[in-house]
């Protein structure tokens, strides 16, 4: 329980010090203490579950020494859950930020472009209409629902190009309209929703290393793709009219970021489950750190994604053990406050 | 000439603007768009910078149709200044103009000193060098304009394009930006178009105007033949004066108001 308490402490703790530094002095401060606090969390996540272990047994597990206590639990509980909060905060929060941009709405995230929800209304589906499905069947029913649910957006969107306003506000009645269905099916057929349940409330509670394997390739395929698109989202911001004077094909060059992104989303929300807020906030955290410019803010949003994951997910381990809280309760619980203090404090900022 | 509209509709959804327009943008002047509001003069202008396809008819870059040119080539050959600006939240200037070399950008290919040269020379002909690390969003009006100006000179292009680059600013700022504009036609030999609100300003700074009015061409040519009391009546519903400006020895439109045109008719104009 203390590892947990101590835990977050090392992101706030640089700013209290450095009050009377440069800003740019103090960006880099902030930054090493994301990467500081993603490596303690990284270890402190392998260590916190139903039994929590001491740091020398996880050095012991992970080298495979053979000493220590509990190497079976920390290989074949704690480390599938570390690389999963890893690999899904990454790609949430990369995901998240790409649409920002591309929809140029800082609101905009996986589960406000109605990716989320069409994957949930989706898994829900199969678990309803083909009952005598495996369960693996659900995160490829997501990430097709995901899909499906971005194709409408972007369809109902379009006219003569599908601005960014008109796709923001399509997502969000898509996005309704989806949540809806899977209240009804879950009002409607209570009993055989526990699996659904789980799914939609984002919980890791269980995953082994074929959910992390299922997420890597996605991962690791699109991120540096989107990465490619760096300097043409750059461009999107400056407005469609001046992007297209500056010879950016803007439309074609939308379409394949936005669909590159819902396809990272879908994959990740698929194998994780619907989890909340990272996809929003990590963004907002990593231009604030490094400022607007793509090619450096999506990977630093990464890595705030992925502490952000690891944060909640030993909370969600270790807060009330054995019970076992969602991941996704715990993201939101986190970033939405967070996220509030951030717009208050941008606004006095800002202002214009 | 360059860059020419051959008798284009042009249309947003099904609202039709403007029909067999034809504009000849003549080389190496300064060229302004006046007409009241709706009267298509932004339109024409997002036409002409290939923003806006023609329903019917063409415009022809270089003697290509420019919809079947990439619009990277169009790019390097025309830049366009949007009357909706938006920066980046904190860019700083030098960061905005880089932005100006986009379509020269390779993802393979870092930038490189022809790119560098074009940005330094755009921001001293722009009088912006000293304040390259500053916010945009710390700038004056004038200053801003400057900066937004100098990431279209980083284009390299001999053509640019300016949808109503004084609106929005004090009138010193106007002045600031309608002088820049002229120093660049003079010493770079740039072809400039604009939207401009103020046919005073357009008679000054524009050595070809063209008038539009309901999506049509009415008049063009240089101030002094286009600037009319006819023309003012017709095409803005004012009465007016045409005097002689007289500094410059350009025409100058004086607005009659309404309550007094019927004096001004009867050429009982001294004080009410």
């Amino acid at each position: 329980m203390t590892a947990i308490a101590t835990a977050p402490a090392p992101a706030p703790a640089p700013a209290v010090r450095t009050r009377h530094l440069t800003p740019e002095r103090r960006r880099r401060m902030l930054l090493a203490g994301v990467g500081v606090a993603c490596v303690v969390m990284t270890l402190v996540s392998l260590m916190v579950g139903a039994v929590t272990y001491s740091p020398a047994d996880v050095w012991h597990a992970v080298t495979g020494s053979g000493q220590g206590e509990g190497g079976f639990v920390i290989t074949h509980f704690h480390l599938p859950r570390m690389l999963l909060c890893w690999v899904v905060g990454i790609g949430l929060a990369v995901s998240g930020g790409v649409m920002q941009g591309v929809i140029r709405n800082p609101l905009a995230a996986p589960n406000i472009v109605g990716v989320t929800h069409g994957a949930g209304l989706a898994a829900i589906l199969v678990v309803h209409v083909l009952p005598t499905m495996p369960s693996s069947l659900i995160p490829v029913a997501a990430f097709a629902g995901g899909q499906l649910s971005i194709v409408v957006v972007y369809a109902a969107a379009y006219r003569r190009g599908a601005s960014p306003a008109r796709l923001a506000l399509v997502g969000v009645a898509v996005g309704a309209l989806c949540n809806a269905g899977i209240l009804f099916l879950l009002v409607r057929y209570p009993l055989n929703s526990s699996a659904a349940l789980t799914w939609l409330a984002g919980s890791l509670y269980a995953r082994d290393m074929s959910s992390f394997w299922q997420i890597l390739p996605w991962v690791a395929v699109l991120v540096p793709l989107l990465l490619h698109y760096a300097h043409r989202l750059d461009t999107l911001g400056l407005g469609d009219d001046l992007a297209a004077g500056l010879g950016e094909p803007v439309e074609r060059t939308r379409l394949i970021t936005l669909f590159l992104s819902v396809t990272l989303a879908s994959a990740v929300v698929a194998s994780a489950g619907t989890i909340g807020f990272v996809g929003l906030v990590a963004p907002h955290i990593a231009r604030r750190l490094v400022g607007g410019r793509h090619l450096t803010y999506l990977p630093v949003a990464g890595l705030v994604g992925a502490l952000l994951m690891l944060v909640a997910d030993t909370i969600a381990r270790g807060a009330d053990p054995p019970l076992e809280l969602p991941c996704g309760l715990i993201t939101s619980v986190i970033g939405a406050p967070y996220f509030l203090y951030l717009l208050t404090k941008t606004g006095k900022a800002g202002g214009r | 000439m360059r860059l020419q509209a051959e008798s284009v509709e042009l249309a947003y959804d099904d609202k039709v603007i403007a029909r067999d327009l034809s504009i000849t943008v003549p080389d190496g002047k300064i060229s302004v768009l006046i007409g009241p509001n709706g009267s298509g003069k932004s339109t024409a202008l997002r036409a002409l910078a290939r923003l806006l396809k023609p329903n019917q008819g063409s415009v022809v870059l270089d003697g290509k149709s420019i919809h079947e040119m990439s619009t990277k080539e169009v790019a390097r050959r025309l830049a366009i200044l949007p009357q909706m600006l938006v920066a980046p939240e904190s860019i700083t200037v030098e960061d905005l103009v880089w932005f100006g070399r986009h379509p020269y950008r390779n993802s393979l290919r870092s930038p490189g000193s022809a790119d560098k040269e074009a940005v330094e020379w755009a921001l001293d002909v722009t009088g912006s060098t000293a304040l390259r690390h500053r916010h945009v969003d710390q700038l004056s009006g004038g200053q801003r304009q400057r900066a937004w100006i100098a990431l279209c000179l980083a284009q390299g292009t001999d053509l640019i394009l300016l949808d109503e680059p004084t609106t929005f600013l004090d009138i010193a700022y106007q002045m600031d930006v309608l002088d820049l504009l002229h120093d660049l036609n003079r010493d770079q030999q740039k072809t400039i178009v604009m939207v401009l609100h103020d046919v005073n300003q357009a008679a000054e700074y524009a050595q070809h105007v063209f008038v539009l009015r309901d999506g049509t061409l009415v008049s063009e040519g240089d101030a002094e033949s286009v600037l009319t009391c006819d023309m003012m009546r017709n095409v803005f519903g004012i009465e007016s004066q045409i005097l002689v400006h007289p500094v410059s020895g350009k025409p100058l439109c004086v607005p009659v108001k309404g309550r007094q045109r019927a004096l001004a008719d009867a050429r009982l104009a001294p004080a009410v």
